[in-house]
């Protein structure tokens, strides 16, 4: 695992919807590896930032490359390379887990013999093998998003990309979803994350934080604190937002 | 290729797990077929008749009862003044009144000469003109009858006449059963594969899991091709169940070739689900695909042939069903059903649809954004 490389960098990445900038000038890198927090109040342009930089949305402007490729010309390459949670569930409810494996699996491109492999193991990790024939609507949230996060890195992406991966989710589960997320990153997966919970903040190996549209600091958990001279993410988080125009 | 593969095996899983679909798949073509040709009826039947008869003579009695005896008119009220005969039609009771006047047969049979009147209700135009018609031919043979016992016949008839007697080919008896039955299922197969390709990709924008899809390197015609095919499959389902069932209880069997048919149901149902697609790529809830192919789709049977004739359609009209797909099918559901056209008179028609599937489905294809 080389330390220093990028695998996302975004330069200037800037998206417009008519007067309303939702996302304004953002500028960073990503290396390999890292589990990069994603933070920001609700309306800040996270989900919009994220959006982009998957290739689900154009920027207006600024450049970026998403796993050496540009985000522009070559979104369908960065989509081979990429796996997405986003905030909503969606895999297919009226699809067992088996089904929704397969279908994800076949549609990356897995062969056969990997689905096979990587739907027992998967299953097995998940301890949802009694369950692996049942609709994944009739699952408990915290299972689906679970599952979701599998689903994504299926195909060993070189990025996941999770969009309020845990909102709804008891502690516990929270708890184990972010073993599911250690194990990732320990493959090499970079995994870029948003959250509103800032014990997870925590748990990141860098963050950075949004405040309407533009992305106000990026550091190590410790470094933030230390700067802003409190004691808790809580209240980094706290300061910044205060600042912030733009409500729910 | 291989992507095409699990993404049809998902949708077919999807399909059959919906229990509501599978029963539209199976009773829609069992319902529309078996009972609305039974319902959906050309002839009139059933005219309610009020008749103020003046005279009260044994010709006026004759009239009446050979009117009644026709089958077509159901006597509602005897009159004894016209006004009170309008009072029916008011209170929408009677569709005509006839009138027959005073000295009907006195001057009928002196006079050689007498006037009807027949007043109808024309709010439901159809029943009123028919019912009229029917009235007219009633009393035009009734007349026939009088002359023959009045008058003596000139050995030669004075005027030429000329008898038209038509011969209905295809149709023999105008059944019309036989001619609806064919344009019942062709838009049966319109509206189902029409509605479900157009509200299937709106479902998954609804639920959210288009985003899912849309993350992946998937190619956007293998997308497509993968919405597309269910539902071609399911419509051939659709069409087979309702040529079984128009054997079955009509004893329509098509008489031209069951390969030429097939050919053109298959193009045909490319343009449809084509269409039905488009305007998926367009909506963002399946509340307004819904409005958008309802739409459509009464725009497409109203002017598709099957319950009134294009020939006697203003111009412009007739242009605009030359863009109307299902004009086409029933045109050849007609064509080769009952008349057993080939392959080389429905060619125009096949060039029609299939110009019109590569269209709208390259449309599709191309309004479907992965990114925006």
């Amino acid at each position: 695992m080389a330390a220093d490389e990028k695998v996302i960098v975004a330069d200037k990445l800037t998206k417009r919807f008519g007067d309303f900038i939702a996302t304004n000038e953002i500028t960073f890198e990503v290396s390999k590896g890292e589990i990069f927090g994603f933070l920001g109040a609700n309306g800040a342009g996270k989900t919009t930032a994220m959006r982009m930089l998957c290739g689900l949305s154009a920027p207006t402007s600024g450049n970026a490359q998403i796993a050496g490729y540009d985000i522009y010309s070559q979104t369908e390459l960065i989509k081979k390379n990429i796996g997405y949670m986003s905030q909503k569930f969606s895999l297919y409810e009226n699809l067992t887990i088996l089904e929704n494996i397969e279908f994800f699996g076949g549609i990356y491109g897995l062969t056969d013999q990997q689905i096979k492999v990587k739907t027992e193991e998967l299953v097995n990790r998940l301890g949802l093998k009694s369950e692996a024939k049942k609709l994944v609507g009739s699952l408990p949230l915290g299972w689906k998003q679970k599952l979701s996060f599998s689903v994504a890195v299926l195909h060993e992406p070189k990025i996941v990309f999770l969009d309020e991966p845990t909102g709804g989710v008891d502690p516990v589960t929270r708890r184990q979803f972010w073993d599911l997320i250690y194990e990732a990153a320990d493959r090499g997966i970079t995994i870029f994350v948003t959250t509103h919970y800032m014990d997870e903040a925590e748990y990141c190996n860098r963050i950075s934080i949004m405040v309407d549209g533009r992305l106000e600091v990026l550091d190590t958990p410790a470094n933030l604190k230390r700067s802003f001279g409190v004691g808790t993410m809580d209240e980094v988080f706290y300061q910044l937002a205060r600042s912030a125009k733009r409500g729910d | 290729m291989r992507t095409l593969k699990f993404l049809l095996r998902k949708e077919f899983r999807q399909i059959f797990r919906d229990k509501s679909i599978v029963a539209l798949i199976f009773f829609m073509p069992c319902i529309q077929l078996i009972v609305m040709p039974l319902a959906a009826d050309y002839e009139v039947r059933n005219v309610n008749l009020a008749v103020v008869d003046h005279d009260k003579s044994p010709y006026s009695q004759k009239l009446i009862s050979k009117v009644i005896a026709s089958g077509y008119f159901k006597l509602q009220g005897y009159n004894a003044s016209f006004k009170e005969a309008l009072s029916l039609i008011e209170s929408d009771q009677a569709d005509l009144i006839l009138e027959i006047p005073q000295g009907f047969e006195r001057n009928l049979i002196r006079e050689d000469k007498q006037k009807l009147f027949v007043a109808v209700n024309a709010i439901n135009g159809t029943k009123a003109n028919l019912g009229g018609s029917y009235l007219n031919s009633i009393i035009g043979a009734f007349n026939a009858d009088i002359r023959m016992q009045l008058i003596q016949q000139p050995r030669f008839s004075q005027f030429p006449v000329i008898d038209i007697v038509p011969s209905n080919w295809f149709n023999p008896v105008l059944n019309y059963k036989i001619y609806i039955v064919p344009g019942i299922l062709a838009i049966l197969v319109t509206m189902v594969g029409g509605f479900l390709s157009a509200l299937n990709i709106v479902k998954e924008k609804e639920i959210g899991t288009i985003e899912q899809i849309n993350v992946t390197p998937i190619k956007k015609h293998i997308f497509i091709l993968g919405k597309l095919i269910p539902f071609w499959v399911l419509a051939f389902i659709i069409f087979t169940i309702g040529l079984i069932l128009a054997r079955v209880f009509y004893g329509i069997a098509p008489i031209g070739s069951l390969f030429v048919l097939y050919l053109f149901i298959a193009v045909y149902l490319l343009t449809v689900l084509g269409f039905g697609l488009l305007v998926s790529t367009f909506c963002d809830t399946q509340q307004q695909a819904m409005f958008i192919m309802f739409f459509f789709m009464m725009v497409f049977i109203l002017l598709g042939g099957l319950f009134t004739s294009i020939d006697s359609m203003p111009e412009w009209a007739k242009l605009v069903t030359r863009l109307n797909p299902v004009r086409y099918m029933i045109e050849v559901m007609r064509m080769v059903i009952l008349k057993g056209s080939g392959l080389r008179d429905v060619l125009p028609h096949l060039a029609a649809v299939a110009i019109m599937a590569v269209v709208l489905n390259g449309w599709a294809i191309l309004n479907y954004k992965k990114t925006n």
